[in-house]
């Protein structure tokens, strides 16, 4: 990878707490990464592991308590004029992980879609509508749909009103959490594909949640991996798959259920136990490894994993 | 190879009642469950999967019931069965089940070791020092360290897949002769979803049990099955051995969710994806229930609806591409491709 590639967003030693004094956590600990424009960049991990508190940290959902969130040479953490958090606000959107949660069962699908644009100054009624319509066919639903409820639709097209949602605020940079666990199989497929064509089409960046790496590995560029609100490992797709470093992402790698019978039935978990780590002289840091690969580790596992990486 | 079969399903049908509505939801469905295997029902949520097993165990909802067929287990007709009475014989003793979600499964305001030896009592004739080392054993044996302190403790001290052991230990000491798993793994992480499988295959062989599993996931499917059988559209559409399915799937719907897979997937390039939504069974399906989906669907697949076409001694499918005097039609590249070169691994 070039180093000229255009920085999007970047996040630099991000801390994210919840709770007061005593009680105090820390679910997302000293975390940093870039996103490059019109890629896709991914954040696995395991329930609790702290991914999605750093996508709502991104869009200003949950404060941050050290470090910063630069989009496009801005600082966009902490306290920011009213001005930027507007444009942070349509820059920046979010498509959920539940299509049966996320939409409002008592608006239709015309409020839904269009709720952003009430924000601000009002677009005249026409103009509008027409936004709408737009955007429902972007993502391959009908206009007439507009003046439906969601109840009236299946998972997979809720989803879809869902991406309409976001795409109607034009924006560069959308985060996606977990956009398609709950779907079947057969509309998985439907999804993905129309963010990946949407991406073509406008250049759009993802920042892609989940915790599932078979999904991950076909449609993200770059891969991070976090435990416990530790980002443990980042890399692009396939090098993180050919070569794992950290012990936690060989774990997860190894998890992976295969759709393939003679694979599956064959195949060696590797258990991951956090206590194999000695960090209480030689303190862990986050390190280029080789060029794009970043990991964390001590002294001493940074030694070996140099060794695996020149072999 | 002779098997002896434990359960044995006859031409079921399963309707709702719905708003004064009738909805069909099992069409027709035989099985027979062979003693001892892992047999897994795949299918998309509304395929009729979970209805399918409730009905082993008289499960259904209120608006629901058998509409015909038979249910065979040790000689006895299940769906005869009309007072509760019959059905406390069979449930748990004979058949259990594990849930998806252990957070709803569970009696928040009992201790878990109340809960299991509640089922011990119940079931095993065993009671006061006796029904606790009995639990004490079995908690052993799902895995969870420090029995005696841990059994003491609430659900809500257990994380979700602790939870989900402390149900398996609930349904195995029932010591049932079937256990059905209903997505046992779903709501779980990955790495926990590994041991919990791990983990019911060890009971299954500690315990003799024959374990039907219900999910939507290929990758579990690969994972724990003998068998496979494929619905769509409350209808086994393909039966088979676990390779034969993956390997050798012979109906378009097999066929249809073995591509749009992502592991099979050309990073880049479109992922096969399947057009439209099931059909809707208010209305009688004609034909094939697949054929609106199935762009190379023949015109037979339209009027009427395929019996079953044996493949091998294991393997059958209900399509008319089975038939003799049906043209050629080639599985789908991603298919053969699964069957040549498997799917990328790690490492």
């Amino acid at each position: 990878m070039s180093d000229e590639r255009e920085v999007l967003l970047s996040v630099n030693n991000l801390d994210v707490c919840f709770g007061k004094r005593n009680n105090r956590f820390k679910a997302v600990d000293n975390v940093s990464f870039d996103i490059y424009k019109g890629e896709t960049f991914g954040l696995v991990g395991e329930s609790g592991s702290g991914k999605t508190t750093i996508g709502r940290a991104i869009i200003r959902i949950n404060p941050t308590a050290a470090g910063e969130v630069i989009f496009k040479g801005e600082r966009i953490s902490g306290k920011i004029s009213k001005e930027l958090d507007r444009k942070v606000t349509r820059q920046i959107q979010m498509i959920f992980q539940d299509p049966m949660a996320s939409l409002n069962e008592r608006a239709k699908v015309d409020y839904i879609v269009s709720e952003g644009l009430y924000s601000g100054e009002r677009l005249p009624e026409a103009e509008r509508k027409a936004k709408v319509e737009k955007a429902l066919m972007e993502v391959g639903l009908l206009p007439e749909f507009a003046s439906r409820f969601p109840h009236e639709f299946s998972g997979g097209q809720r989803q879809r009103i869902g991406v309409a949602r976001a795409l109607i605020m034009q924006p560069e940079f959308i985060i996606a959490d977990e956009p398609i666990s709950a779907l079947d199989v057969s509309i998985r497929a439907q999804v993905l594909n129309l963010l990946s064509e949407l991406q073509k089409e406008r250049g759009l960046t993802y920042l892609f949640i989940s915790h599932d790496l078979s999904v991950m590995r076909f449609i993200c560029d770059r891969i991070a991996v976090i435990h416990k609100g530790v980002l443990v490992e980042l890399a692009e797709t396939e090098k993180l798959f050919a070569h794992p470093l950290h012990p936690y992402t060989r774990a997860l790698l190894s998890a992976i259920p295969l759709p393939d019978p003679a694979r599956e039935k064959n195949k060696k978990l590797e258990v991951y136990d956090p206590s194999q780590h000695d960090y209480s002289v030689d303190k862990p840091e986050w390190v280029e490894i080789e060029p794009g690969h970043m990991v964390w580790g001590n002294k001493k596992e940074l030694d070996e994993y140099r060794k695996i990486v020149n072999e | 190879m002779e098997r002896e079969t434990i359960l044995s399903v006859r031409d079921l049908d399963v309707k709702f009642n719905l708003r004064g509505r009738k909805l069909h939801a099992i069409r027709g469905v035989s099985l027979d469950l062979y003693k001892g295997e892992s047999l897994a029902i795949v299918g998309e949520s509304g395929s009729g999967k979970s209805v399918f097993v409730k009905t082993f165990m008289g499960l259904l909802d209120a608006n629901g019931w058998v509409d015909g067929g038979q249910i065979l287990y040790k000689g006895e007709d299940l769906v005869q069965f009309n007072t509760e009475k019959q059905w406390l014989k069979m449930r748990g003793k004979e058949i259990a089940m594990v849930l998806q979600d252990p957070m709803t499964s569970l009696n928040p305001l009992k201790t878990i070791g109340s809960q299991i030896i509640e089922a011990i009592e119940l079931h095993q004739n065993m009671h006061g020092e006796e029904a606790r080392k009995e639990m004490l054993s079995i908690l052993t044996d799902v895995g969870i360290a420090e029995p005696e302190r841990r059994s003491k403790q609430y659900p809500h001290e257990f994380s979700g897949g602790m939870r989900q052991r402390v149900v398996i230990a609930i349904a195995v000491a029932c010591r049932p002769k079937i256990l059905i798993c209903d997505e046992p793994t779903t709501a779980l992480d990955v790495t926990i979803q590994a041991q919990i499988l791990n983990l019911i295959r060890n009971l299954k062989k500690k315990y003799e049990l024959t374990t039907v599993y219900i999910t939507h996931d290929l990758g579990v499917v690969a994972n724990v099955a003998d068998r496979i059988a494929v619905m769509y559209a409350g209808d086994i559409v393909e039966i088979g051995l676990c390779e034969e399915v993956f390997y050798q799937p012979k109906h378009p719907y097999t066929w249809a969710l073995l591509s749009s897979l992502p592991q099979l997937g050309v990073k880049g390039e479109p992922l096969y994806s399947i057009h439209g939504t099931p059909p809707n069974l208010f209305n009688e399906v004609k034909g094939d229930a697949f054929a609106p989906r199935n762009p190379r669907a023949l015109k037979i697949d339209f009027e009427k609806r395929p019996p079953y076409f044996q493949v091998s001694e294991t393997h059958k499918a209900r399509t008319w591409l089975l038939d003799p005097r049906a043209p050629k039609i080639d599985p789908p590249e991603a298919v053969l491709k699964l069957a040549s070169e498997g799917v990328k691994g790690y490492e």
